[in-house]
């Protein structure tokens, strides 16, 4: 009975995320539409006590609860922390573009606060079941949000595909969880690299099961060649709904990628160290070649989300404690800067107007110099130059991959960093050294505007101390992974 | 408390002087922006000045240093300090500044608050540059540079703007990667990116070649040299007078400057190695792109190449390894710095007034402007290398230094003296004199006092540092005998270990 009461104890802010979620599911039936209002405050509200009570279960140790099926250590706080955080952004964020195109129901609340327990629980998967689990919570839920918009045919074929491919993909990773299990006798991922590391590496089945492992998850973050759902979704889905996909789930990602990779298959480090690789330098060329031609905004950041994730598997294949730990600084500040980008499209975005074609940035400056040099920030983090967090980013990672021997794979990101700044100075100069296309007013309410100034400013002011970020992950990564 | 931090204050004073400009200015109070960003500069330039009058000059070491944790996951400190080449290269960034904002009085009408804040920012990151003995922070400063300067082109520039700011930014954002990877090895060897603890790194040959062509494509963007010197004609082109004089007065030398800070101490092996290569290089600036500037038919764009021939002067005495070379380079690029700024203002005084940079558009402008026309001649003699003018001064050392390391090199730099004076003169002959060649040339106003001040100040430089070097070799004589003292003792690691 005690060992049930500390395991509820552990799982406390999923808790509140499963019981919210239900909730307000039951009382959106009840609300008058004038009053939906209510289920966005109770959303916010549900986020920020999960994200208390994150803090407030914190230890730095590392706990585990329900026989070892679920571990609580500070990497799955901090990640956690970030996920609900962001979340609870992309709330503010979205808020008036739901409204606006009849979209602001509660089954987009609870549907997004499930999928922020499917993350929770990948986060905090210490059995592949467990992973498996969180994995396809989130991924129902992005499903059936793409086609929220139920009468957009280009949502509908965007969350088709997304779900055939995406189902494919949790298809192979399973298969492959298979093999390990069947190679290794347990589910356990602590038990997992016990074992493989008494026993032959080399042999062929649990290679194979490697490989499924690393296609699944390949395709869970966008990285080249599973990359072809991205540019799609990112289009098709809403644009509030690309913002979520873009962002934390990427968070969860990694998450699983540490556990199963780093912590589970550590043992096998050589041979999924030389898949990351090629998958890395490819998405890195292939995500920043491509986004040059892109005339659609959404679609162009698509592209740069393929290239980040290049960057971001560059720390993790230098298998080191400073790989990790600089792949999760990356992947912060990626969270960062997607929302910030994502955000500024949905506040140019009015009434039966989507500002998603980069034409539609034209003369930003002389509209409101003050979303332009918001859009400025961003543009120059995504590309990497300092003083913003961007670079330090990509800085990281490559000092991590450097490390670990890679010379020619860094010379060659950079150069693809430098392809890669063409199109993000391409928006610069959109606008600020071209004439507006069209004069309207940039209507957003007070708290949109007001954290996404908090949050492009963020990516300056992490740049300049980046100390404080880089070692929360540091931290965070040394303490759960010994 | 500001005693010990006088680099701080130089930095962060036209930061924050341009951050006040952007917030408090805007096109409708236009003179209110103008004075605020004045006021802003002249505090700057005031600031810099205890780099001159509190510098210790028989001391060759780093001095005003400054050392505070930054980043200590990285070992990355906020560690500033200045030798006797940094000092002066503040000095004429503070004051290209003010010049700048004056140049921009009544030129600049549209966003009068972000050009002017883009200058101030931009002065504060290249004093940045100048004075950072971290190599981290050094980036930091370098890169961010970029930024404004790339809005400046964008916004304010000619008809073809964005193609040459694009190609401006991505031109030196490629080479100052393939730095960064530079960086991040060296800091893999010493655990540390102090600049000092670079120096002290034995490497083999192979490494030091690498790391020195990793530094060398950064640098040899910036100065630029020939071959990569093509962005450089099109952004002073497509740029507002003041970027070309900023592009052309200073961010030129923090390439020549980083070369003597990074490149060739941290591998002098490969830079005594590489040297046969950087001197043809140099060569090839100085005479061939002296012939390119003599076909211009546009004013900045000959300038421009006149800029890379004289750059090229500046490699030259780098890597000859001589105290006379190495001074002379470096007076060359405080000279410079006042030469072209004061050509690009007088090409910017007749464009405001004809809107034509086409020396076919101009004739006989004595005959209407012969206040103007003084200045400009005086200008054009000191970039062709008149005695009496800063522009002598260190293309003379440059050239005897050359001529004790090799008579041909030497002949062959020389032959600037012939083509500096035929390609600036003869603009000078097709611009000014003979007779008035349009109507429009003929309704030319003179100088206004704005215009003479800016003129008269660059004119008492320019025939200053030409009589007196001193000057600037009281800063440098120290500093560059222990710069070559370094560079005599080789870093290879000893054979047979």
């Amino acid at each position: 009975m005690e060992s049930i009461q500390a395991d509820l104890i552990t799982v406390l802010p999923e808790l509140t995320v499963l019981s919210m979620a239900m909730f307000i599911l039951l009382a959106d039936l009840f609300l008058k539409p004038s009053n939906r209002v209510l289920v966005y405050v109770l959303a916010q509200m549900t986020l920020f006590v999960a994200a208390y009570f994150t803090i407030s279960t914190h230890v730095p140790t590392v706990g585990y609860a329900f026989t070892g099926m679920f571990v609580d250590d500070p990497l799955a706080d901090v990640l956690k922390l970030m996920i609900v955080l962001g979340t609870a952004m992309m709330f503010v964020y979205t808020r008036q573009y739901m409204q606006l195109r009849g979209m602001f129901r509660g089954e987009y609340y609870a549907l997004v606060l499930f999928s922020v327990l499917g993350m929770m629980v990948m986060v905090s998967g210490q059995s592949m079941l467990t992973i498996y689990m969180g994995l396809e919570l989130l991924s129902l839920c992005l499903y059936s949000l793409v086609a929220l918009d139920r009468d957009n045919a280009k949502s509908s074929e965007a969350a088709m595909k997304y779900f055939v491919l995406g189902a494919l993909a949790s298809g192979m990773l399973l298969y492959g969880m298979s093999m390990i299990y069947g190679m290794t006798g347990s589910l356990n991922i602590a038990e997992i690299g016990n074992v493989l590391q008494e026993s032959n590496t080399k042999n062929p089945v649990l290679i194979l099961g490697l490989v499924f492992i690393v296609a699944g998850l390949a395709f869970k973050f966008g990285a080249v060649p599973f990359q072809m759902w991205v540019p799609d979704v990112y289009q098709g889905a809403p644009t509030s709904i690309t913002m979520l996909i873009g962002s934390v789930p990427k968070l969860a990602a990694f998450a699983i990628a540490i556990r199963l990779l780093a912590q589970g298959l550590y043992p096998l480090t050589a041979d999924w160290q030389d898949m990351l690789l090629m998958m890395a330098v490819l998405s890195i060329a292939i995500g920043n070649l491509t986004a040059i031609a892109q005339t659609n905004l959404k679609r162009m950041l698509a592209y740069s989300t393929i290239s980040h994730v290049g960057f971001l598997l560059f720390g993790l294949m230098s298998g080191s404690l400073n790989g990790y730990a600089s792949s999760m600084f990356y992947i912060s500040a990626y969270v960062l800067m997607t929302l910030a980008g994502f955000g500024m499209i949905l506040m140019l975005s009015r009434k039966g107007f989507e500002a998603e074609n980069l034409d539609d940035l034209k003369g930003l400056n002389q509209r409101s110099p003050w979303a332009a040099f918001l859009m400025l920030i961003t543009m120059f983090s995504m590309a990497g130059v300092p003083p913003t967090i961007g670079f330090y980013a990509k800085f990281t990672v490559l000092q991590a991959a450097l490390q670990a021997g890679f010379l020619w794979a860094v010379v060659f990101a950079v150069l693809m960093a430098a392809v890669g700044a063409f199109y993000y100075l391409r928006i610069v100069k959109l606008m600020y050294f071209d004439a507006p296309q069209e004069n309207a007013m940039i209507s957003a309410p007070a708290d949109m505007k007001l954290v996404l100034s908090v949050n492009a400013i963020a990516l300056l002011a992490l740049g300049l101390m980046p100390q404080t970020l880089m070692q929360i992950c540091g931290v965070a990564i040394g303490a759960s992974l010994q | 408390m500001l005693h010990n931090h006088v680099l701080s204050v130089a930095i962060w004073l036209p930061i924050l002087a341009g951050i006040i400009v952007l917030l408090l200015g805007s096109d409708k109070k236009a003179d209110f922006t103008r004075w605020l960003a004045l006021a802003g500069s002249l505090a700057a330039f005031f600031a810099t000045l205890p780099l001159y009058t509190k510098y210790n000059f028989s001391q060759g070491a780093f001095q005003f240093q400054e050392i505070a944790q930054w980043i200590p996951a990285f070992n990355v400190n906020y560690h500033l300090g200045v030798d006797g080449i940094a000092v002066p290269l503040i000095l004429l960034t503070s004051f290209t500044t003010v010049i700048v904002v004056i140049a921009a009085w009544e030129v600049i009408t549209k966003n009068i608050a972000q050009y002017m804040a883009a200058f101030l920012i931009m002065s504060g990151l290249m004093i940045g540059v100048f004075s950072a003995l971290d190599a981290l922070l050094y980036y930091v400063f370098w890169e961010a540079m970029l930024i404004p300067m790339f809005l400046v082109i964008g916004i304010w520039g000619g008809e073809n703007r964005v193609y040459a700011t694009v190609k401006f930014f991505l031109y030196t954002l490629l080479g100052s990667l393939l730095m960064l990877v530079a960086f991040i090895y060296l800091y893999h060897q010493t655990g540390s990116f102090a600049i000092l603890d670079y120096y002290k790194l034995p490497l083999p040959l192979n490494a030091q070649v690498l790391i020195f062509l990793a530094f060398f494509m950064a640098f040899a963007v910036k100065i630029p040299m020939w071959p990569v010197h093509t962005w450089l004609p099109d952004a002073h082109v497509e740029a507002p007078t003041g970027g070309s004089v900023v592009l052309a007065a200073i961010m030129l030398k923090l390439g020549g400057y980083s070369f003597l800070r990074f490149a060739m101490p941290i591998a002098p092996d490969a830079a005594h190695y590489l040297s046969g290569f950087m001197i043809s290089l140099s060569l090839i600036a100085i005479v061939y792109i002296a012939l390119v500037a003599l076909v211009q038919k546009d004013m900045k764009k000959l300038i421009a190449y006149s800029s890379i021939s004289h750059m090229g002067f500046v490699t030259l005495g780098f890597f000859i390894f001589s105290q006379l070379g190495l001074e002379g380079a470096i007076v060359q690029m405080i000279s410079h710095g006042f030469i072209s700024a004061a050509m690009f203002l007088c090409v910017g005084v007749l464009y405001d007034r004809m809107h034509s940079r086409q020396i076919a558009d101009y004739g006989g402008v004595v005959n209407t402007m012969p206040m103007f026309a003084a200045f400009a001649v005086l200008f054009a003699m000191a970039n062709s290398g008149l005695p009496g003018t800063s522009g002598f001064v260190g293309e003379f050392m440059v050239i005897l230094a050359a001529v004790k390391f090799n008579f041909w090199v030497a002949f062959l730099a020389a032959t600037t003296l012939i083509f500096g004076a035929a390609y600036t003169l003869w603009m000078v002959k097709r611009v000014f004199y003979g007779e008035v060649a349009n109507k429009h040339v003929a309704e030319l106003k003179d100088l206004n006092r704005r215009e003479f001040l800016i003129l008269a100040i660059l004119a008492v430089m320019v025939i200053g540092l030409g009589v007196y070097p001193k000057l600037i070799t009281d800063f440098t004589h120290v500093s560059a005998a222990q710069w070559l003292s370094h560079m005599a003792v080789s870093k290879l690691p000893i054979a047979g270990l």
